[in-house]
């Protein structure tokens, strides 16, 4: 079955079974390999990316489901060569270890803070609650999205204060 | 590596093609909402469809209305719309506090309101919900509509009556003044299934208790209701030794089984417990105060 979507701004169209995950058209057939295939059981959210405007467990989301929609994933995360805050959050607070659920948690930060530019330590576990860590890592992704947030107020913060001045 | 097994695969663009659709491939389809309940299925092979009819592109089925003295939730409406919802927040509090704890903040980002009561799991959160505020599913077939109490939806674990021609569309809930509700639910770790979950709708005229829905998952209560303890409250005044005896009489008249959730007589103490707790905070709310 013919899908057409498009994954970080570029139009991709691909022949594919339906019964395909969603995951494994951008990992096997797109080469879009930063978005990783954990539990397989929805639980992890190793493997989660945005479809259109929300996140989503790609591995439970057939790639025909998102037929004519948007996907981003890591690789779209930066806006070229300047890296996204919160990918700069995580670097900044060694919010990854062995970095498999990385990707997903970052997806996941981006999300939060568009939709709340200052969570509390506690929202920020509750985003994140249906992604798992297996190197128990948590209290420096909190920390990671929370720097992330700060960076971003500071900025708008500056940009308004330029703006006046 | 989990994959389904070989599928067809249609998209519905309105009510109208679904069920044409529906008629065309009978019991061998399975309609595609979320399909966060489905698609695991379709992984282990628990379910095995010929063909899947998605029906996320029927964005009209994606609602929540306040139509008279009704809620009305259109049957695509995701976990995450019912819970940013004000005006189903401001009218069944049970609605926010069962969202809150059902799966986690991505999967309520797809999962769906319609999907989740069609699969009919007996540990599903929506289910006791919605018998507690004994809600009424609108039911399209290929003879027009009809409706069925909450009650009545579900045939069994994993069944409805939703027949192989035929699509939930819309679930109703009565407002009425007077009214209080709540939900709370114990589980293993976050965003899992509940060991044992209660939901209350309460309508008082002063103290007197005179009608009580309350909802019960995971423990094997007849159509996720508590009837024995509903009938016991109706007509007596709210107190706390009242709430205690109607959680009790719950317990009694659940069956739970033993599980990897834990033993039945825990799970049976927690419906007491629970049922009386969620009965408390459904009376303060009816009164007015915050919880």
């Amino acid at each position: 079955m013919k899908v057409t979507l498009t994954v970080n701004g570029t139009e991709y169209a691909r022949d594919v079974e339906p019964r395909l995950l969603l995951i494994h058209l951008l990992r096997d057939e797109l080469g879009l390999t930063g978005s990783h295939w954990g539990c397989d059981t929805s639980n992890c959210g190793a493997c989660v990316v945005w479809l259109d405007d929300t996140p989503v467990k790609s591995c439970t989301v057939l790639a025909v489901m998102a037929d004519g929609r948007r996907v981003l994933t890591v690789e779209g995360l930066a806006n070229g060569a300047s890296l996204d805050p919160v990918q700069q959050g995580f670097a900044q607070c060694h919010g990854l270890q062995c970095g498999f659920c990385t990707p997903g948690m970052m997806l996941t930060a981006r999300w939060l803070l568009n939709n709340n530019p200052h969570p509390s330590p506690y929202q920020v576990r509750e985003a994140i609650s249906g992604q798992v860590c297996r190197c128990t890592g948590y209290e420096n992704i909190v920390k990671a999205v929370l720097w992330a947030a700060e960076y971003e107020a500071a900025e708008h913060g500056a940009a308004e204060h330029g703006a006046g001045g | 590596m989990q994959v389904p097994a070989q599928v067809e695969y249609e998209r519905a663009g309105s009510v109208e093609h679904a069920l044409t659709l529906l008629a065309r491939y009978g019991p061998a389809a399975r309609v595609l909402a979320g399909g966060h309940s489905l698609i695991p299925m379709m992984k282990l092979r628990l379910a095995q469809p010929e063909v899947l009819i998605d029906i996320n592109g029927i964005t009209d089925l994606c609602y929540i209305n306040l139509t008279g003295t009704q809620l009305r939730i259109g049957t695509l409406t995701r976990h995450a719309q019912l819970l940013e919802s004000s005006v189903a927040g401001e009218h069944f509090a049970i609605l926010h506090d069962a969202e809150r704890v059902i799966a986690d903040p991505i999967v309520r980002n797809w999962g769906t309101v319609g999907g989740s009561l069609c699969q009919a799991d007996p540990s599903e959160d929506l289910s006791a919900a919605f018998a507690a505020m004994k809600g009424t599913m609108i039911i399209h077939g290929p003879d027009g509509s009809r409706e069925v109490s909450a009650r009545e939806f579900h045939a069994g674990p994993y069944e409805t009556v939703v027949g192989s021609s035929e699509l939930l569309t819309e679930i109703r809930l009565p407002i009425r003044p007077g009214g209080g509700s709540g939900y709370r639910k114990v589980s293993r770790r976050a965003g899992d299934w509940p060991v044992v979950a209660a939901g209350a709708a309460l309508l008082l005229d002063g103290d007197v208790i005179t009608d009580a829905g309350i909802g019960l998952t995971a423990v094997g209560a007849t159509h996720f209701a508590a009837a024995e303890a509903e009938g016991f409250l109706r007509g007596r005044t709210a107190t706390p030794q009242t709430l205690a005896r109607a959680g009790q009489i719950a317990a009694e008249n659940c069956r739970p089984v033993s599980d990897q959730r834990g033993p039945a007589d825990y799970k049976r103490h927690l419906a007491c417990e629970l049922t009386t707790r969620v009965l408390g905070v459904a009376v303060a709310r009816a009164r007015g105060l915050t919880t």
